[in-house]
């Protein structure tokens, strides 16, 4: 008789919820074809929406950090957190899919969504080196075919190759890093690494190098972002929303998680590490956004400099930096969706890939969708009455406070760069004007998309609502960064 | 509860304007009565001020941010009850002025000034570094578009040098409230914590220097006054402004004393270098508007020297000023939107010869105009006089430069009237055009009026502005 550990399913819930969400959906495979798409999406929203609430209720219940399974596992306010920021961008971007003009394979696509939804929030919950690589190859794996998804369309599967071979070295990466701090320490899991007698430093320092160039490369921060801007084009447009802004919540969290836990004796190392990848990130984001046309591209740049900043909350390593990362990404998430959930309806709008050109005038045209783009980028460069400058704030206060001037200062200059492009799209909403540069237009009145319309209000709402309502979101924040060892 | 309420009411109308799908001149009107209204709890706020009281008055706090001291705190003193008053008038002017040219796109046009107006009265009346970052910054949202929406043929210019200006102090401004916020661990300006950073005061100064706009900080200044509809130049250089300068007394003044003493031989030589430069590049622009944008920097230069004279004659001489001067140029900027609409251009060559048959045209130019060169009498004269006044403590030298500045004016402002009145029928002016309407002078003759009861008694103002006590904490 083998024994068995406890399982607490409370903790697994939001997983499980998941993965049952994304089996229910590839059943609709039985339907008929008219009920398909209706049914996996409707599965998967719920899904993703049950998953939020279960993630709420372990939040609740989760006072203090606790091991599972040996250790592989942590139920913690950090891991609840994010996965219901996780679970409600997917809710979004389930709305946001509903009008992808797409013959077939709904109900694949909508269970391919679940599926990496459940390895995300899996992801965060690691405890340990196997269970970290497991849930990044979960959801990797998943995102790799739902890049490529579109296959009649060239650019999805060039994104998609492209995507499979950086994000395998990446992955790779870190699996050696993995192993290298394994064979220093002989431990797999995060608590014991950081008290473990260290065997050989040499291993140590290159696997936590390994392990951070690898997370970097998820987090898509400079100089690892390479496959960014060509993935997030080339990709259906709802995923790319889905990417930028779940994908981001998880290999951050878990950055935060891992070197907090596992690598204290290291901060002195890591924390300058990060700062630069901060530092490279937010110049390098901002500066390649400034020379783009393309839509697509100029968010893929913009959520590398996101990446910067939010890497520099990390790079405090204090409480008040997880607390800055976990509000930071809250609007983050709403304006990254909201803003290629716009993308989405002018392409299925224009029939054609979204450029600066083709947005000439379409803040008069399109008032709704305008004016929430133009809350969006408000709220990326950090204009008040959104989030974004609040996210800003706390960013900055971190690194302030740990002594980070320097990148205080960078921050602000990129913020300024940043500008340049966001207030480029503002321009081309409303100061250009379709007629004027014979740009042909759509006419007529856009493809009815409800569900689109409802994804991008509660976008705006939680863009603008996290200006005001600050307070409740920094305590749930630093109930979380509280679970970390700091 | 009455601050909240005059933030709240124009940004709630906005909102209204934004989304009721009424006819344009409905529309327009609606905003013109929300203009009005704000006038109206305005003077509401004016009655149940005490002047003597050097607290801060009418206030609502609640907390905001707790965890980091940052609260939602706004308030009056004296001398932000009469920026606030002025912004309003202007605003109620200028709204009214764009319901009589009809704008283009009247629901969003309207909409974004009554936020601005909201953004304006925030700035004024904040009384936490965030809260007034955030209003600093709100403001260049809606100006932001009605520049670039609205304006003339090289608008885009004018935005993109407009904003990279005002952002890049904007954003240093962010790090020195982060800085600051962060060492004393609160951002409330009421809690009379005070740091001795220079850097950090720094960060607030260039803010506030390209905002005013001080010299060197006015590259944006000629394109975007030039290019702006005229109303809204008339609100940038009247209202938006003074934010600059409630900044350098409230935040500058209060918050860093010992950096802004150790500064202010550099800010008054650049204030005193901007009053000369901006004065002498004002008589010799070539169009009405580059006129009055640069008599606007120069104006902005002498009220800095009035602020940093560290003297109550200067502080008060300041606040009158920064009142005259806001109805005056806003007045200015009508006109010649008006003189504009008739002649098609503001090029000082084409105009000329409009006198003659135009007797109110004639009249309101030459009040406004000899208000503005600051005749002894008018309310100007009493601003720039105590500002001169005060400046002479800290070196007569800068008492001089402030004399020289009336004097400049004065040859600036009678070009800018004959160019409009006298000489020969400009090629631009044709014979049919006519006098000012009934409409517009209920524009304009409003701005006159206070300006000329401010002449009478400018005490009203300069007496009021500071209570002892607060002046007692400004001035070391």
């Amino acid at each position: 008789m083998i024994d068995t550990p406890t399982v607490d399913w409370l903790a697994l819930s939001p997983t499980i919820a998941l993965l049952a969400a994304a089996g229910i959906a590839l059943l609709s495979v039985l339907l008929p074809p008219w009920m398909r798409k209706g049914v996996s999406a409707g599965v998967a929203l719920v899904g993703f929406v049950v998953a939020a609430g279960l993630a709420g209720w372990v939040f609740d219940e989760s006072a203090a950090p606790e091991a599972l399974l040996e250790g592989s596992m942590v139920r913690d306010q950090l891991a609840a957190l994010a996965q219901l920021i996780l679970a409600v961008t997917g809710a979004a971007v389930v709305l946001a899919s509903w009008g992808e003009r797409r013959r077939e394979n709904h109900a694949e696509y909508y269970a391919l969504l679940a599926t990496a939804g459940a390895g995300m929030v899996f992801f965060v919950g690691a405890g340990d080196l196997m269970t970290l690589f497991l849930g990044l190859e979960w959801f990797s794996l998943c995102l790799y075919v739902l890049v490529a998804f579109d296959n009649e369309r060239e650019t999805s599967l060039e994104a998609g190759l492209k995507y499979l071979i950086v994000g395998g070295l990446g992955s790779a990466v870190l699996l050696f890093g993995s192993a290298l701090v394994y064979g220093a320490t002989s431990e797999l899991s995060f608590g014991a690494i950081a008290s473990a007698d260290v065997a050989s430093d040499a291993f140590l320092y290159a696997g936590l190098a390994m392990i951070l160039a690898g997370l970097a490369f998820k987090v898509s921060a400079a100089p690892f972002h390479m496959w960014t801007p060509d993935v997030y084009q080339g990709s259906p447009t709802a995923l790319t929303a889905f990417m930028s802004a779940a994908t981001k919540v998880a290999a951050l969290v878990i950055t935060l998680r891992i070197l907090v836990t596992a690598f204290p004796a290291q901060a002195n190392v890591w924390t300058i590490a990060v700062a630069v990848l901060a530092a490279i990130s937010l110049v390098w984001g901002n500066l390649g956004a400034l020379a783009q046309r393309d839509l697509k591209r100029i968010l893929a740049y913009s959520s590398i400099s996101h990446a910067g900043f939010m890497l520099m909350a990390v790079a405090a390593n204090t409480a008040l930096g997880g607390e800055a990362l976990l509000y930071y990404l809250v609007p983050y998430c709403a304006m990254s969706v909201g803003a290629f959930a716009v993308v989405a309806a002018r392409e299925r709008e224009l029939q054609a890939p979204v450029t600066l050109e083709s947005l000439a005038g379409m803040g008069w045209e399109r008032p709704y969708h305008g004016i929430a783009l133009w809350i969006f980028m408000l709220g990326m460069a950090g204009f008040p009455l959104t989030g974004g400058l609040f996210g800003k704030l706390f960013v900055f206060s971190a690194a302030y406070d740990a002594g980070d001037w320097w990148l205080v200062l960078v921050g602000v200059a990129a913020t300024a760069v940043s500008l340049g492009y966001y207030l480029n799209v503002v321009r081309w909403l409303y100061m250009r004007t379709g007629t004027e540069l014979r740009v042909a237009l759509a006419g007529g009145s856009p493809p009815r998309d409800s569900a689109l319309n409802v994804a991008i209000a509660a976008a705006v709402a939680v863009t603008i609502g996290s200006f005001f309502v600050v307070q409740p979101i920094l305590d749930a924040a630093s109930d979380a960064a509280a679970s970390l060892p700091f | 509860m009455l601050t909240t309420a005059l933030i709240l009411f124009p940004i709630a109308a906005a909102l209204v304007v934004a989304i009721l799908p009424l006819p344009r001149e409905t529309t327009a009107g609606l905003a013109l009565l929300a203009a009005l209204m704000e006038v109206g709890l305005w003077i509401t706020a004016v009655t149940q001020f005490d002047f003597d009281d050097g607290s801060l008055q009418l206030g609502t706090t609640r907390e905001w941010v707790e965890s980091l001291g940052i609260s939602y705190s706004v308030g009056f003193y004296g001398f932000s009850l009469w920026l606030v008053g002025a912004s309003v008038v202007v605003f109620a002017a200028a709204i009214g002025y764009a319901l009589w040219a009809g704008r283009e796109r009247t629901r969003a046009y309207h909409a974004l000034m009554l936020l601005l107006l909201g953004a304006v009265v925030a700035t004024f009346t904040a009384q936490d570094l965030l809260l007034f970052y955030a209003a600093f910054e709100l403001m260049l949202i809606p100006l932001y578009v009605l520049v670039g929406v609205w304006g003339g043929e090289r608008r885009q210019a004018a935005t993109v040098t407009f904003v990279i200006y005002t952002m890049a102090g904007s954003l240093l401004m962010l790090a020195s409230v982060v800085a600051f916020g962060v060492t004393q661990g609160t951002f409330s300006l009421t809690a009379g914590e005070t740091s001795d950073n220079v850097w950090i005061f720094l960060g607030f100064a260039i803010a506030f220097a390209v905002k005013a706009p001080l010299f060197p900080f006015h590259g944006w200044l000629p394109l975007a006054y030039r290019e702006a509809p005229v109303e809204v130049a008339a609100v940038l250089s009247a209202v938006v402004s003074k934010t600059a300068i409630y900044g350098f007394i409230r935040i500058g003044l209060e918050s860093f004393p010992e950096p802004a003493d150790d500064l202010s031989g550099l800010i008054l030589v650049l204030a005193c270098a901007g009053l000369v430069y901006g004065s002498l590049l004002a008589f010799r622009a070539p169009d009405l508007r580059g006129v009055i944008a640069y008599s606007s920097m120069a104006q902005m230069g002498l009220i800095t020297v009035g602020v940093f004279a560290f003297d109550d004659l200067g502080l008060d001489g300041a606040i009158l000023q920064s009142v005259a001067h806001g109805l005056v140029s806003a007045s200015m900027f009508l006109l010649v939107g008006m003189v504009e609409r008739r002649c098609g251009t503001s090029d000082v060559d084409a105009l000329g010869g409009m006198a003659r048959g135009r007797p109110s045209l004639t009249t309101v130019v030459l009040i406004a105009g000899l208000i503005a060169l600051a005749v002894p009498g008018s309310a100007t004269f009493a601003g720039e006089f105590l500002i001169m006044a005060g400046a002479y403590d800290q070196g007569w030298g800068y008492s001089v430069v402030v004399a020289l500045g009336i004097v400049l004016a004065a040859m600036y402002t009678l070009r800018v009237i004959s160019a409009i009145l006298h000489v020969e029928p400009g090629r631009a002016v044709r014979k049919e055009a006519l006098d000012l309407r009934p409409g517009e002078l209920a524009l304009v003759l409003p701005l006159l009026l206070l300006l000329l009861g401010l002449s009478v008694w400018p005490a009203v103002v300069s007496q009021s502005a500071f209570a002892a006590s607060t002046l007692a904490e400004i001035l070391p």
